[in-house]
């Protein structure tokens, strides 16, 4: 018995001291092809799906409990901030004039983004949107099996 | 390639079939599962094949100089594949949901009521 | 018109309204409405008595298709008409009585009022399509109302069987309508009168007949359709009066007379009738007599005197139909008074049963005397209006345009009716009122007011035309005689005949069906004989039918729909596979244009290798995990493909997915049992080969649609077009979030939906408490 408990602290030790580090890199991937995604392979959907496979990781190595706290806010709230994130990004400029859902940037280009426009928050809240669906399904039926 | 392409839609498509047939809930969802990629090479099949040229513009340009794969396939397939994941995880869900409740896998066992109403 | 008919529709639902525990008092009152429309009528009735000209009122309701709410009135209308108001008149008043501690009496006003209005609709329209209409409105209604007692099994279903027969009719003659209009282009009966040979020489002629035969003999209880007005008698009394004897069955009749001139003159139609109504109305007569349940007695005996009338109409010459029209009011009267004493007498006793029913006229001397001239009129004893009708009847039988044969044929069924007919007739209005009267019913109290009048009233008008017949017969009788006949006529009825072959036939009739009347005793026994009939009787053989389709139904629904998933699907599959494989082969010729198709390389071929592999084992496995990894090793593979061939986007996605989807199954699978071997070899070969039929059709499928290529305008627009108004070069991104990106916002939240549906799925536990996870 203690050798098993032993055993599985051990076997969990390789993989824990990777995610530490795989992690933040596998985020910070993430928000990269989230933000490229307009000019090169990427977009919110994959963003948002790299980044749940690292919570997912990590969740593996430890718990999704301890995954749950890493966050302040539980998973599932995560969605309706993205729901109206995306829907702000329409109403956006219906609010400068245009019809709904039209494209508006700034006049000028951000560095190491490019054109900062509805797209870019649009593709924000659908990041937000997966993150938030792919996180609630498996915590929740981990939590539940 | 376009050949081999479409024998593997063929393929997709009798195995997904071939396993909703089968009693067991967990196969039938495989099947559809199948089915869905089936039918996700059936479109890019339609497109038409166009090797290693991604329908992206190249930064230099702002506009396409040259053959490029066709990108409305792929928006429809990306829609699908990540819908297909959201059907997966609720359909699992209610497969176990079912299996708790009634104890079987067996999609006969659950045909009782259909008798009785 | 029109007015007066929406407003009695109105006012049906109105009288919903009034809940009986408050109201009670006030259904007495209700009476004014037909009332009303009686006297309405009423002034109509100078112009339409002047003329042949019939009072015509227009109303569009749907022209394009020439269906109007078109109302017209003429002789025939207006007797009907004024049958319908003015026996509904008495009917609304007694029933108020009747059923006065009934708590859903005012649902019985309802569709009473509803009745009235349909029946008025229908022999009022001049459309035939509204007529049809108010057809079927009479049918619904009076299946509520031979249904009103709704907890009884029995009433209930002779409501059905009265529905159904009644409903079936509907449907022929809806038919007969439609080609009416077909071939003579108008629904007008006021035009088809105009031209009545348009049809008369049409080859659709003998359909258009029989067809409107089969909506008019159901209605009219005619053989062999008879047997659901004996059914119908499970409603309350008061309906039995209205409806089954003095209106509704008489619906049909009422098609025949309206046809006749349109319709008739061909021997097929003329022949039809008289036998049908020959048939109907010697087997009424002759049953009735042995019923001891007087509502039963009743009953056939209604549908002999329908089967006269129709026998009357298939004579169709001028006297026969005057007659017809003579007979329609007369049996109006006699037969809605004796249902009537039958309620009253029901109501008193609680037993409608004459062999124990006997001596109530020291009782009810008042209703004894209505019910007397009631039963004398069936009887057609002179000074009563039955005698008027049935010295028509027999002028008819021996009129000098038959031969010799035709006159002893026509005249011995008549007279076999009419001995029957009478004694019936004593059976029901005499009987009960003679004799000595059981202790148990001495105690009885006088019935008041609202029960005697109704019946008294119609028997003392029976009593009335009897003697002074110039009253009706200028005034009503004539001008629908002439409505049914065409043209105008010189008939009158009169008293006094003299002593001929006539007089004679009567007075045999009368003491043949006096001495019939004592000879039969009311009794079980007699009954019970005629339930041996049953077993021939139509009903049975309709029954056997129906019970039929529904084993049918039966078999064909459990075949098809099993509740097995796989079966539907394998149907569905089969049918698919069949069909299209089918049209493919026999029409498309296959080409494929080998020149398009692109070669593939050693890696390409060894990915699909693998894909194809894990297919095999996807299937073949009966180890869960084999399956997930196999389902993984596939959409790996498929990845690949989207890398070669310019779908990075598509790459990283199904990468991604399919990662967590194996992450899934594996998160939950692993606490299911491992697969099952449910099924033998020999059904997984089958379902094989249907599969692999399945999937080649489908591969055909493709390889065809190769062979003309795709639009590409669409993707040629968002590919010139991604960077200059959506500033983004990657296309596929540009579509998902710019120019598509109402659908992905749809699609977002298509997701959200997913994620709660699986959290509520999860958390929510069902209340009889599940088997422990």
């Amino acid at each position: 018995m203690e050798k098993n408990r032993n055993n599985e602290r051990l076997d969990k030790t390789i993989l824990r001291t990777s995610t530490n580090y795989l992690l933040p890199l596998l985020i910070l991937f993430s928000i990269f092809l989230l933000i490229r995604g307009h000019y090169l392979p990427g977009g919110g959907f994959v963003g948002g799906l790299v980044a749940s496979i690292a919570f997912v990781l990590h969740s593996f190595a430890y718990s999704p409990t301890q995954t749950v706290k890493m966050f302040s806010i539980k998973p599932f709230f995560v969605i309706p901030t993205g729901l109206m994130l995306c829907f702000f990004s329409g109403m956006l400029p219906a609010l400068l004039g245009y019809p709904f859902m039209s494209g508006v940037w700034f006049a000028d280009n951000v560095v190491a983004i490019g054109a900062f426009g509805s797209a870019l928050i649009f593709d924000i809240g659908v990041y937000m949107v997966v993150i938030g669906v792919v996180l609630t399904i498996l915590f929740t039926i981990s939590e539940n099996t | 390639m376009e050949l081999l392409l479409v024998i593997l839609v063929g393929a997709f498509y009798s195995a997904g079939i071939y396993m909703m047939f089968r009693r067991s809930m967990v196969k039938l969802l495989m099947g559809l599962l199948l089915l869905g990629n089936g039918a996700n090479i059936l479109i890019f099949l339609m497109g038409g094949l166009t090797k290693g040229k991604a329908p992206i513009i190249r930064p230099e340009n702002s506009k396409f100089l040259e053959v490029y794969a066709d990108p409305v396939p792929q928006a429809l397939i990306l829609t699908a594949i990540v819908i297909s994941f959201a059907l997966t995880a609720f359909a699992i869900v209610l497969l176990k949901r079912v299996y708790t409740t009634t104890g079987s896998d067996d999609l006969d066992s659950l045909n009782i009521q259909d008798l009785d109403i | 018109m029109l007015l007066p008919i929406i407003v009695t529709f109105l006012l049906a639902f109105l009288m919903l309204l009034l809940k009986p525990q408050k109201f009670l008092r006030f259904f007495k009152f209700i009476c004014v409405v037909p009332l009303l429309l009686f006297l309405y009528l009423l002034t109509y009735l100078p112009s339409v008595y002047q003329g042949t000209k019939s009072i015509f009122f227009k109303n569009e309701w749907i022209p394009s298709l020439g269906i109007s709410l078109d109302f017209k009135i003429d002789g025939l209308s207006m007797l009907f008409g004024l049958m319908i108001t003015g026996i509904g008149t008495l009917i609304y008043l007694y029933a108020a009585e009747y059923l006065k501690r009934d708590e859903n009496i005012h649902r019985f006003y309802c569709y009473l009022t509803l009745f009235m209005g349909a029946m008025l609709g229908v022999v009022l329209s001049d459309n035939l399509i509204t007529l049809f209409v108010f057809w079927e409105l009479t049918s619904i209604s009076s299946f509520f109302l031979i249904g009103y007692n709704t907890d009884q099994e029995a009433s209930r279903k002779s409501a059905m069987w009265a529905l159904g027969l009644t409903g079936l009719g509907g449907f022929f003659m809806l038919a007969s309508f439609a080609l009416i209009g077909i071939v003579a282009g108008t629904y007008s009966l006021n035009e088809l009168l105009a031209y009545p040979d348009v049809l008369l020489n049409n080859q659709y002629y003998y359909i258009i007949i029989f067809l409107l035969f089969a909506g008019a003999f159901t209605k009219s209880a005619q053989f062999p359709f008879h047997f659901w007005l004996p059914g119908a008698m499970k409603a309350p009394t008061p309906v039995s009066a209205y409806l089954h004897s003095a209106t509704m069955v008489k619906a049909g009749i009422y098609i025949l007379a309206r046809f006749s001139p349109i319709l008739g003159g061909d021997t097929v139609w003329n022949d039809t009738l008289m036998i049908v109504g020959g048939i109907t109305m010697v087997m009424g007569a002759v049953l009735s007599v042995f019923h001891k349940d007087m509502k039963g007695l009743l009953a056939y005996s209604t549908i002999s005197a329908l089967g006269i009338i129709v026998f009357l109409i298939g004579i169709g010459t001028e006297t026969s139909l005057y007659a017809a029209c003579t007979f329609i009011l007369v049996h109006a009267l006699y037969k809605a008074t004796l249902f009537l004493i039958t309620g009253i007498v029901d109501h008193a006793t609680h037993t409608r049963d004459l062999s124990v029913l006997r001596g109530l006229r020291k009782v009810m001397p008042v209703i004894a005397i209505a019910g007397f001239i009631a039963a004398l009129s069936s009887a057609g004893i002179p000074f009563t209006f039955g005698f008027l009708s049935k010295e028509l009847i027999y002028g008819v039988s021996t009129d000098g345009i038959w031969t010799q044969e035709t006159v002893f044929v026509l005249t011995g069924i008549a007279l076999l009716t009419n001995i029957f007919l009478t004694s019936s007739g004593f059976l029901a209005g005499i009987r009960p009122f003679f004799g000595k009267l059981p202790k148990e019913f001495e105690k009885i109290k006088k019935p008041n007011f609202y029960l005697w009048f109704p019946p008294v009233l119609l028997s003392a008008l029976t009593l009335l035309f009897g003697i002074v017949p110039s009253i009706i017969d200028q005034s009503i009788l004539k001008s629908a005689t002439i409505s049914v006949l065409g043209t105008s006529t010189q008939m009158y009825l009169s008293l006094w005949h003299g002593f001929n072959l006539v007089l004679l036939l009567s007075a045999i009739t009368i003491v043949l069906g006096i001495l019939l009347y004592l000879v039969i005793k009311p009794s079980s026994r007699n009954e019970s004989r005629l339930k041996g009939l049953d077993d021939f009787s139509p009903q049975t053989i309709l029954t056997s039918i129906a019970l039929g389709i529904r084993w049918f139904a039966f078999r064909y629904t459990r075949f098809f729909h099993n509740g097995y998933l796989r079966v539907y699907i394998m149907f569905i599959v089969i049918f698919f596979t069949g069909i299209v494989g089918y049209k493919l082969f026999a029409d498309v010729p296959l080409r494929v244009n080998t020149e398009d198709l692109s070669a593939f390389r050693i890696y390409e071929f060894t990915v699909f290798v693998i894909t194809i592999i894990a297919i095999y084992f996807i299937t073949s496995t009966t180890s869960r995990l084999t399956s997930i990894a196999a389902l993984g090793v596939i959409g790996y593979s498929i990845c690949l493909i989207f890398v070669f061939y310019g779908a990075p986007d598509l790459a990283m996605t199904q990468f991604a997915i399919d990662t967590l989807t194996v992450v899934l199954f594996v998160l939950v699978l692993f606490k299911l049992p491992p697969f099952l071997k449910f099924t033998n070899k020999k059904i997984q070969f089958r379902d094989g080969v249907i599969s692999v039929c399945f999937g080649i059709l489908i591969s055909l499928i493709t390889l065809q649609a190769l062979v003309s290529p795709a639009d590409k305008s669409v993707s040629k627009f968002y590919a010139d077009n991604a960077y200059i108004l959506a500033k983004g070069k990657n296309v596929v991104n540009v579509i998902l979030v710019d120019f598509r990106g109402f659908d992905t916002m749809i699609e977002t939240i298509v997701l959200s939906i997913a994620a709660v549906g699986v959290y509520s799925i999860l958390k929510y536990k069902t209340q009889d408490g599940e088997k422990s996870e």
